[in-house]
């Protein structure tokens, strides 16, 4: 197995605070701004980019976690599944711009389950995207209204977003699959 | 997608069955009241329902009377988007003298993925596992086990107290008659707690703790209620049923009474934190005050609520699927 350093720690910073200006400059300020991570490496980026926020505007917009297992498309097909962990989303989503936030944008499969799940928790005004990686392969006409890096990739390829909050360092890294494993 | 270790557990999508406890390994049980704490989640949504199980077909076969389990799974199945269809054997062609087998076969046959059953024969959703390609979740067989109540024991014993391991529980009652406590015997002891029955002689099975036990796990037996419960963590009483003293298992109801009753004077001698669960009915009265019924330290309602969940995890973990081992971005 080949392992390809796609981002060091300082650009997954970097990347970071600009995602978090470009969202403040996009929503015009914090009002009625909430993140939701999507479990488990998007929940750590949301709450980092909350406090970058709160280190320049002030104010920090609440941050949720989504499991988005229950929404999945592929249920049948997962031949060992994660463990499903608690969804919890602490504020009234109704009228809110909320920015769902992923570690990598793949399918664009997950994305469209966490907007369905996301959405039985109540009508936001309106859900943007912001993912640390973008490696395309789309199946789902969905795109990122904030991308970290754009990182053009194989099949036999799989980006590895490591964080400080799991995985003790952050770095992102492009591994190449071993022959016939999947 | 590489899997990540520390994320992932064994699952039970392995399992065509759930049966009894006896068979599932302590981290299964654990994956499952994970599960649960997911699944408790969601019942505390606004909208109680997720599309993990659309378009799954769910039958549940009752060859018994039941009020909560029944509808426990079936709201458990509903919260997850499953289809249910609820069998009643004595409207249907059970009453015609079908066989358990060709029942069973024929609802595999229109269509069913996963088949709740409970009987009156212990070993009967064994048989029907056997036969179905459809998963088989017991509900309840004759004395034998009952595997949803014992792990919605255990979910609401920790939810309560923090952990298992460690905890002393006394089960009280008719031990000889009880799935659930044999269930919930697997279950406590698989997760380290200390267990403790206690019944009148009659009503405890003969062959416990000795090798002709059918392999059910060591427990204290005591007959003395006082002295069992001193230092409980957790009191959990078990229906008597009426028609035990017709058997004449027992004297009579007043001395089970006097004798085997969880009252509050009996309670105040476990810990001070400690649980009373009784898996319902109640015959108040009986085998347990009211007042210990309804009074602070029961979490029998609770008990309720937590099987939804618990039986939601179970669905949910055993529907997962024949697996390509493929996971998504």
């Amino acid at each position: 197995m080949s392992e390809k350093v796609l981002m060091s720690e300082e650009e997954v910073r970097r990347a970071l605070v600009r995602i978090a200006h470009e969202i403040v400059e996009k929503n015009h300020g914090c009002d009625g701004l909430v993140f939701v991570g999507i479990r488990t490496r998007g929940l750590p980026l949301a709450q980092r980019l909350a406090e970058i926020i709160d280190d320049f505007e002030n104010v920090r917009p609440p941050v949720g976690a989504l499991d988005i297992s229950f929404y999945r498309d592929d249920l049948s097909y997962l031949g060992i599944q994660p463990v499903v962990q608690r969804t919890d989303i602490p504020v009234d989503i109704a009228g809110t711009q909320v920015v769902l936030v992923d570690d990598v944008l793949f399918t664009g499969r997950s994305i469209r389950a966490a907007m369905d799940a996301l959405i039985d928790f109540g009508r936001p005004r309106s859900i943007q995207l912001a993912v640390l990686v973008d490696r395309g392969h789309r199946e789902l006409p969905i795109r990122a209204d904030y991308v970290g890096k754009n990182v053009p990739t194989s099949l036999d390829e799989d980006v590895e977003v490591r964080l400080k909050e799991s995985d003790g360092r952050d770095e992102v890294a492009l591994v190449k699959r071993e022959e016939g494993k999947q | 997608m590489r899997v990540r270790t520390k994320e992932i557990v064994p699952s039970l999508i392995a399992r065509r069955s759930v049966l009894d406890l006896d068979d599932f390994s302590q981290e299964e049980i654990e994956l499952v009241l994970e599960t649960a704490g997911a699944m408790k989640e969601v019942l505390a949504r606004e909208i109680r329902k997720v599309p993990a199980l659309h378009g799954k077909t769910i039958v549940s076969v009752f060859y018994e009377a039941s009020t909560r389990t029944r509808v426990s799974f079936e709201l458990a199945s509903r919260s997850l988007s499953a289809d249910v269809i609820n069998l009643t054997t004595s409207a249907s062609s059970v009453v015609k003298g079908e066989s358990l087998i060709d029942t069973v076969r024929t609802l595999q046959a229109l269509g069913a993925d996963m088949i709740i059953m409970r009987h009156s024969q212990a070993g009967a959703p064994y048989l029907v596992a056997q036969h179905v390609q459809a998963k088989v979740i017991n509900a309840g067989d004759g004395w034998h086990a009952h595997p949803s109540q014992a792990l919605l024991d255990l979910y609401t014993i920790r939810e309560k107290l923090g952990k298992i391991e460690g905890l002393r529980v006394v089960i009280i009652g008719d031990i000889l008659h009880s799935r659930v406590a044999r269930s919930n015997i697997w279950g406590l002891t698989k997760m380290g707690a200390e267990v403790v029955v206690c019944g009148p002689p009659t009503l405890l099975p003969l062959d416990l703790n000795t090798c002709a036990g059918y392999g059910l796990p060591f427990v204290g037996v005591e007959y003395n209620l006082d002295r069992a419960i001193e230092g409980a963590d957790v009191a959990m009483a078990l229906r008597l049923q009426m028609e035990r003293q017709q058997q004449g298992l027992l004297p009579s109801l007043r001395e089970y009474v006097q004798l085997y009753q969880l009252n509050e004077e009996r309670l105040a001698r476990a810990k001070p934190h400690a649980l009373v669960l009784h898996p319902g009915p109640m015959n108040e009265g009986v085998e347990i005050a009211p007042e210990v019924a309804h009074g602070a330290q029961s979490v029998i309602e609770t008990q309720v609520t937590n099987g939804v969940a618990v039986r939601m995890a179970l669905l949910y973990l055993l529907a997962g699927g024949a697996g390509l081992g493929r996971s998504l971005r």
